[in-house]
């Protein structure tokens, strides 16, 4: 494999680059959390990203999708990342997107997959249960009565849960605690009796919720992929979420790092540029080579995913971690360099530094991932 | 333009007929293995290292890429790729190391007349001249350009007088490049020059240096009234800063490999000296702490890994961004020996006796030495200051 971008990719990422800067600069999404809008993120501005057949990237183009692989959407996350763009990409035309396209029966892509490409569905997917995402520990219970199953037990932090249509559940049909054996996913309506939503309203003003499922009913038809396998599914749909959250925080890091660095190259103090000072200069130069390396780590792991390597999860790891860190790192020293203004809410880097946080979270931790990564190299 | 398929039908026959059995994977273990340098003073262990030395250099192919009229192999990329290939695949070692090929190659490819280039080069790829670097001087470090070993211009020759110091195998090298004063009163960037200056020439003396890990390739190199003919000048006089400069990156790109895990202490493994001496259990390292801070440096050197290989897909010239490779291969260098030896626990300490295995008081050295990486070739601190003033631009 190759680490480079094709023509294709580059295309995407140009379009994507002119969409950010144009429609959805840091100001929009400012807009929305002032406004405190009741999805946190815009409909018009989704259908425009629909319309540049964003949601289908992932979808087959018997679907109406373009098939342009995680590469492709990769390239737009990262660009809208650098402008910090709400939106359902990710859970959408990421997650129920690749989830329904690779594991959905002919039926589930047929009625699902088009919607999703043409904008008339947002998806979600429900996993974690606790303040630590680990699939293995789910207790959400799957319960099979005379041909039906019953959901019941309380889902947390389901990214764009809010407002979603269709939720993606993970769920216990038999088995334990720590084990990923067992597992079944299920494709439910979100307007589903016994399912109640709860907004979230997390530091980084983005759509999430909890989900509580109370005896809600769900047919075998609505199961997703193999019965007691979807454990080994729902890592599959993960790692394609880890790698391209990743590189959305890489977007977000280069942002807040070009924002700094223009920020040493005019501030004055002593009576000189304060990017004079080595003590600077020497932080900056240290944040230059961890981007580089996510910048490396992501891509590798994106053609990876594409290329059905079987190293997908030590590189969909690597890459989780690598970005976790670096934009934690720069999203702290941005906020240092910058002084005073930069603990200000007038000025934009206190959202990169929240949504640094929320995002590191996402679908497992630095910590997480570096364990995982040894786990899985036999350290 | 040869079909591909056919040049690599022909290296493949020619590496059979041949490339020694000593040379390729699956040698006779019992037979010693040479460090080949070259050089007039050269000896060697296993006669099949000079065989297998001249039969390449013959060929052109230890710098496969440099044109044929100057003894190179003539390939382009794809046929040095071929050629790389067909050589991993039977395991064949490098046939040479030099610093005439890592480092004054390609400033003479670049800087050279054509009198000089065709002097020098075949020497050089036939591993005929051993070569060595005239860079620092006691007084001048990092402010490498303060340099004062002099050269004054006596009409049909140059007059040298002066120290050098940290010049890795001096004593066993044939031939110096060497940085010079040759204008005392010009800007200190603007009056130095680049000289070849043959090692045997009377006046010329080296002094072994030994450095914490007790001993070193590195010497002091003096120069008492040397005479070094004019055409031995490369370049311009006066503008061998330019010259110095390229040299260093194609020196750094070298250095920075080290942090891929082929630099000292590299044929070992941290995970498996760690499981050695901590233990392991469900064959995991039997220690959490350890093994998390192994974990964290090999999602680094993964990283980085990937990182090298990219930057070649993207076909960049190693410009700035060689100091980036300088400053995190060796920084990481250096803390995997630190680990290494951490996970090594008092054993990883030892220095000399029958008490200890070779291979622990080897690391103890090879872990000493890791303190110079980050040092020789331009510290870390002066590859911060390249990176943040030439890829980012902040003021001076």
């Amino acid at each position: 494999m190759k680490l480079i971008l094709t023509e294709e990719q580059k295309f995407l990422r140009d379009t994507a680059k002119d969409f950010a800067q144009e429609r959805t600069p840091v100001t929009h999404f400012r807009a929305l959390r002032d406004s405190k809008d009741e999805t946190l993120w815009d409909k018009d501005i989704w259908q425009e990203m629909v319309n540049l057949g964003w949601s289908g990237i992932l979808i087959p183009e018997e679907f109406g999708g373009s098939d342009f692989g995680v590469a492709g959407i990769s390239v737009i996350l990262q660009e809208i990342g650098k402008t910090l763009t709400p939106s359902p990409l990710f859970s959408t035309g990421v997650l129920g997107a690749y989830a329904i396209s690779n594991f959905g029966t002919q039926e589930q892509k047929e009625k699902y997959l088009p919607k999703i490409v043409n904008g008339e569905i947002t998806t979600a997917l429900a996993v974690d249960e606790s303040s630590h995402h680990d699939p293995s520990k789910t207790l959400f219970m799957a319960k099979k009565n005379s041909g039906e199953y019953f959901l019941n037990g309380k889902k947390t932090f389901v990214i764009d849960g809010a407002s979603a249509d269709v939720l993606i559940v993970l769920a216990r049909t038999s088995g334990n605690s720590g084990e990923l054996a067992g597992l079944t996913l299920f494709i439910v309506d979100s307007d589903s009796d016994g399912l109640n939503r709860i907004k979230l309203d997390m530091a980084d003003s983005r759509n999430y919720a909890n989900i509580e499922f109370n005896d809600v009913k769900c047919f075998e038809k609505n199961v997703l992929g193999i019965v007691e396998s979807g454990g080994e599914t729902v890592e599959r749909i993960l790692d394609i979420g880890r790698i391209t959250m990743a590189a959305e925080m890489l977007g977000n890091a280069e942002s807040a790092f070009e924002t700094t660095i223009e920020y040493l190259k005019q501030r004055k103090q002593f009576g000189v540029l304060i990017g004079t000072f080595q003590a600077l200069q020497h932080r900056a130069a240290e944040m230059f080579c961890e981007i580089e390396l996510t910048k490396s780590a992501v891509m590798a792991a994106v053609h990876g995913a594409d290329e059905n390597s079987n190293e997908l999860q030590r590189l969909s790891s690597l890459a989780k971690t690598m970005a976790g860190e670096t934009l934690h790192l720069v999203s702290n020293e941005a906020i240092q360099m910058h002084g005073g203004i930069g603990v200000t809410d007038e000025y934009d880097l206190g959202f990169f530094i929240k949504r640094s946080r929320v995002a590191e979270q996402i679908f497992g931790s630095s910590i997480y991932h570096t364990e995982r990564y040894a786990n899985l190299s036999g350290f | 333009m040869q079909n591909l398929e056919d040049f690599r039908k022909e290296v493949k026959e020619w590496l059979d007929t041949n490339c020694p059995p000593s040379m390729r994977s699956g040698a006779d273990p019992s037979i010693p293995v040479d460090e080949v340098w070259g050089g007039r003073n050269a000896v060697y262990k296993n006669p099949e290292s000079k065989i297998w030395l001249d039969l390449m250099g013959a060929k052109g192919w230890t710098m496969p890429t440099v044109p044929k009229e100057y003894g190179g192999g003539g390939l382009n990329a794809e046929q040095v790729s071929i050629l790389n290939q067909e050589m991993f695949a039977i395991g064949a070692k490098q046939p040479l190391l030099s610093f005439g090929i890592w480092m004054l190659a390609p400033v003479l490819l670049e800087y050279g007349t054509e009198e000089q280039k065709k002097e020098h080069l075949p020497k050089i790829i036939k591993g005929e001249i051993r070569w060595c670097q005239g860079y620092s001087e006691p007084g001048s470090g990092s402010d490498l350009a303060s340099l004062s070993t002099k050269a004054e211009d006596k009409g049909d020759h140059f007059l040298v007088n002066g120290q050098k110091v940290w010049t890795s195998y001096a004593d066993k090298a044939d031939w110096i490049f060497a940085l010079v004063r040759t204008g005392p009163k010009e800007p200190k960037h603007d009056g130095i020059s680049f000289l070849l200056i043959d090692m045997a020439t009377s006046g010329v003396s080296t002094k072994p240096i030994t450095l914490i890990s007790g001993k070193s390739p590195f010497c002091e190199t003096f120069f008492d009234d040397v005479m070094v003919p004019k055409e031995n000048l490369i370049g311009e006089l006066n503008a061998g800063w330019a010259i110095a400069k390229a040299l260093l990156q194609h020196e750094r790109a070298f250095i920075s490999s080290f942090g891929l895990g082929s630099g000292s202490g590299g044929g070992r493994d941290l995970v498996a000296i760690a499981k050695k001496h901590l233990g392991e259990e469900d064959g995991k390292i039997n220690n959490g702490f350890y093994r998390s801070q192994i974990a964290s440096h090999k999602i680094k050197e993964h990283a980085f890994g990937l990182t090298f290989k990219r930057a070649k897909d993207e076909g960049g010239k190693a410009s700035a961004t060689a100091s980036m490779f300088k400053l995190y291969g060796t920084e990481h260098n250096k803390k995997r020996l630190e680990l290494m030896i951490a996970a090594t626990g008092i054993n990883g300490v030892a220095w000399d006796g029958d008490e200890f295995d070779k291979e622990d008081k080897d690391l103890t050295r090879a872990w000493l030495r890791t303190k110079g990486n980050s040092i020789e070739g331009g510290t870390s601190e002066v590859q911060l200051n390249v990176i943040s003033k030439r890829v980012l631009g902040l003021p001076s």
